[in-house]
């Protein structure tokens, strides 16, 4: 970037331009634009109200009233900013930026608070759910339950119940919303239709018995009253749980053993002696996630080897591909050397390769009884390539290595062609040895072009996801853990793993893992930054 | 090449040409190192020695490198082409030669192969226009307009493309997972989602990449079609674009080829095999112990490497001119 341009722009545009000068500029810009141009603008930001509109109407339906309010503010900026004469870097910036702040920035955000939570599976919604779903899977069909005619009836795709009781009242529900009571078509003492419900065909019921029989209709805003079920379609019967719920004490009591499971701020129902009740619900914890993390031994035994070895695969990745890059940079580029087009093409094959294909394949040569390394580069030997925990790091920096070279090998080369000739010879003339050349002229060179490169590549590959996941898996697993860790894993491996894997997901806890990476990484770029500077040159 | 000499009148070359009187023979590769030197004299015999110590022994680096960097390439196109399933079956390599794979994973009903091939270039191709898009608007307000926050924007990129969106995909999976119970449409499990959280990361290294592009635009350009009359957009569209066009394609294909690795964010929104991507499907299915056809599995990774490596190949000289910029693999 030249300074030139810049000042010239700066010159164009001084910095506080007079009003008339800004009507004059918004005038001559609003008269270049042409209809077509507007029309477009119009259909576009149309478009963008219209789904805006949509989306408040819905949330609003549903009560998310935060969200709509949000929705529609900024729905309404980005409207004030296309719509007026001046704020043209906005124009420009909007769109991006609104991506930005809501799938990068947001979810930052976002991470760190679910790691004070506990969320994650048997914790995943609020109280009111847990209570309702703990009572709805505890129902069971009252013995002397009335026969309730009902007929199945759906709105939207949503499947509700319309009962007609023993007095011959019609009364409607779903999963969600209990009985109430509706004018409804009769046909002999049965309600068969309401306005707004599409009942059922036969056929209808018939393919879609498993959603009905699912059917819970709660009979009251109670729990405790129980809710209304039907095994067929045709009949239903009143459906009582043997839980019963005490919304003053905040105590859930077991109708069959008499124990009482009380609420104490752990976010699920908890009896004396410690049994929990599952699903609870979603609580703050604080730092309940990191002090887990850090001290329960089974937790802190890998967290500490996984970081170290996280460390050490990205130091060494990044140490090899650019030793290695380097010196084929250095072996290639000589002029007399003939082929040296083609010895380049070939070499940067694997970079051009989608890296998970390339670790699955290395997966499948390196596989212990089978592959082609073992069975015919080695004759049949079993080395353990990704079964024993040291050998498995190995294999993985091998891969990484055959990766990662070649780009290695194209910045090198291109760092040392910008290396004036002159500097050379002017050594050689005072009598330098080529090593000295070498070492006292070329490297520093070349690292002060290289070294912001090679940060940037430390930073990707202390998350390189890819390679650890297609290749070992994390693997071999480590049995001592109570999380799905292995010996190969990085950290956010585990974080993935710990959060998407295994029996139990533990959103809490991989976020807290994820908050560790972000101080991690936060650290190591203010250091890198410090010593680049490369932020001072932004102007 | 070898046989080139100092270029009369030229002082590089009658210098590099002294030079190398002086430089030992032990110590001749060394020299090389730097100097890219022409100074074997035309009229000495062809001696196996000096050749060696001068350019043969690279030739021997070059082949045992290119024998590393081929050879799993050579051995997953050689079990592509055996009719054969297995693993073991694949080690003989180019025993059999036959096309029976590629017709097992192009047709296998368990295996909707073509659909996350399908999958995975539209969501990798719209992904890469929407961010070169998104990416050159926002390029040109920084390079071109002077404005409060222009310098805070600047870091702020820089800063945020430091953590990658991976770190947050447990948020951003209770996010689409939230998005998608208001609007099932672009929740979780869809295309549109997906690519939506792509689109957050569009303003990263890509911006600054165009950014540095963009700077060496002149501004007088643009100051001339600013007298004639045209407008900001018209400048944009019409001028400032065709001109940039090289470093649009760069930031199109690396962001097409990050879309079609992108493992963990897909992996974690795309729940049903149907909605999957490549990297998603591939991985899920090699990691499956009950699949055992490993050469239709090859068959797969050549058809789907094959455009990239294309793609690659074909722009690689605009490619290593972005790739010092910053993007890293």
């Amino acid at each position: 970037m030249s300074t030139t341009i810049d000042d010239e722009v700066t010159a164009e545009t001084p910095q506080k331009p007079t009003k008339r000068q800004r009507q004059a500029a918004g005038i001559a810009d609003a008269a270049s634009g042409g209809v077509k141009m507007l029309l477009v603008k119009l259909l576009m930001l149309g478009i963008v109200d219209a789904i805006a509109i949509y989306a408040v109407f819905i949330l609003v339906s549903g009560g998310q009233w935060l969200v709509a309010t949000i929705v529609a503010l900024v729905a309404a900026i980005v409207n004030w900013i296309y719509f007026s004469r001046r704020r043209l870097p906005a124009k420009y910036l909007a769109p991006g930026v609104i991506f930005l702040v809501i799938f990068q920035v947001f979810v930052l955000v976002y991470t760190g608070y679910i790691a004070f939570t506990n969320y994650g599976t048997g914790h995943n919604g609020s109280k009111e759910q847990a209570v309702s779903s703990l009572m709805a899977a505890s129902l069971e069909r009252v013995e002397d339950s009335p026969t309730y005619p009902v007929t199945v009836v759906d709105q939207f795709g949503t499947l509700g119940l319309l009962v007609t009781s023993p007095d011959g009242d019609a009364l409607v529900g779903t999963n969600e919303q209990p009985l109430t009571e509706v004018d409804a078509e009769l046909e002999g003492g049965k309600a068969v239709a309401v306005d707004g419900w599409t009942t059922l065909s036969f056929a209808d019921v018939l393919a879609r018995t498993n959603e009905i029989t699912e059917l819970a209709v709660p009979f009251s805003d109670d729990p405790n009253d129980g809710a209304i079920r039907t095994p067929d379609g045709s009949n239903a019967y009143l459906y009582l749980s043997n839980l019963e719920y005490d919304e003053a004490a905040g105590t859930i009591t077991d109708l069959d053993t008499g124990t009482v499971y009380s609420d104490l701020g752990t976010g699920a129902f908890t009896s004396a002696d410690g049994d929990e009740l599952l699903p609870g619900w979603q609580i703050v914890v604080g730092f309940d996630n990191f002090v887990r993390a850090v001290t329960d031994e089974r937790l802190a035994g890998p967290l500490v080897y996984v970081t170290l070895w996280t460390f050490a695969f990205a130091l060494i990745s990044v140490a090899s591909t650019f030793f290695l890059g380097l010196f084929l940079a250095i072996v290639f580029n000589d002029m007399r050397m003939r082929g040296r087009k083609y010895y380049r093409v070939l070499m940067i094959l694997p970079y051009a390769i989608p890296s998970f294909l390339s670790a699955l394949v290395w997966a499948g040569m390196m596989n212990e009884s089978f592959g082609f390394i073992n069975q015919v580069l080695l004759g049949g030997a079993s080395v353990p390539w990704l079964t024993d925990p040291v050998v498995a790091k190995v294999s993985v920096l091998i891969v990484n290595l055959w990766l990662g070279f070649p780009y290695m090998f194209l910045v090198c080369t291109g760092a040392l062609q910008s290396i004036p000739d002159e500097l050379q010879e002017a050594a050689t003339v005072d009598g330098a040895k080529p090593w000295a050349v070498f070492r006292l002229i070329k490297l520093p060179l070349l690292l002060v072009s290289v070294a912001p490169l090679l940060i940037a590549s430390f930073a990707f590959n202390f998350n390189n996801f890819n390679v650890i996941y297609m290749l070992t898996d994390g693997g071999p697993r480590d049995s001592n853990a109570p999380i799905p860790v292995g010996f190969t894993d990085i950290l956010i491996s585990m974080v993935y793993k710990v959060a998407f894997t295994g029996q139990s997901r533990d959103y809490g806890l991989a976020s807290a893992y994820s908050i560790i990476i972000f101080i991690i990484v936060a650290v190591i770029s203010v250091i890198a930054f410090r010593r680049t500077k490369s932020l001072e040159e932004l102007n | 090449m070898a046989t080139q000499q100092p270029v009369p009148g030229t002082p590089n070359g009658l210098i590099v040409g002294e030079i190398d009187e002086f430089t030992d023979a032990s110590t001749r590769p060394a020299a090389a190192v730097g100097a890219p030197g022409r100074q074997v004299p035309p009229r000495r015999p062809f001696d196996v020695g000096r050749w060696f110590a001068a350019t043969g022994w690279r030739h021997i680096v070059g082949v045992v490198m290119v024998a590393f960097s081929l050879f799993p390439i050579v051995f997953v196109i050689s079990s592509s082409l055996n009719p054969q399933g297995t693993l073991t079956g694949s080690n003989a390599l180019f025993s059999k030669i036959g096309l029976d794979s590629y017709v097992r994973i192009l047709t296998d009903p368990q295996v909707p192969f073509t659909t996350w091939f399908g999958n995975t270039l539209i969501i990798a191709g719209i992904t890469a226009v929407a961010t070169v898009f998104l990416g050159a608007l926002a390029a040109y307000s920084f390079s071109r307009m002077r404005f409060t926050g222009r310098r805070f924007g600047l870091i702020s990129i820089v800063v945020v493309q430091m953590f990658p969106q991976l770190l947050a995909v447990v948020a951003i999976f209770l996010l689409m997972s939230a998005i998608g119970d208001w609007f099932p449409a672009i929740g979780l499990n869809t295309h549109i989602g997906l690519i939506m959280v792509y689109l957050g990361g569009a303003l990263g290294v890509n911006t600054y990449l165009m950014y540095g592009f963009f700077n060496t635009v002149p501004a007088s350009i643009d100051e001339a079609a600013k007298i004639d009359g045209a407008g900001h957009a018209r400048i944009f569209f019409t001028i400032i674009l065709r001109l940039v066009a090289p470093i649009l394609a760069v930031v199109a294909l690396l962001s097409f080829i990050a879309s079609v690795n992108e493992f963990v964010v897909a992996s974690v929104l795309l729940i049903d095999t149907e909605q999957q991507t490549l990297a998603v499907g591939l991985t899920k299915l090699v990691s499956n112990p009950r699949y055992a056809d490993w050469s239709a599995f090859s068959a797969g990774a050549v058809i789907a490497a094959l455009p990239v490596v294309a793609l690659f190949l074909f722009l690689q000289k605009y490619i290593v001119g972005g790739l010092t910029a910053g993007a890293v693999k």
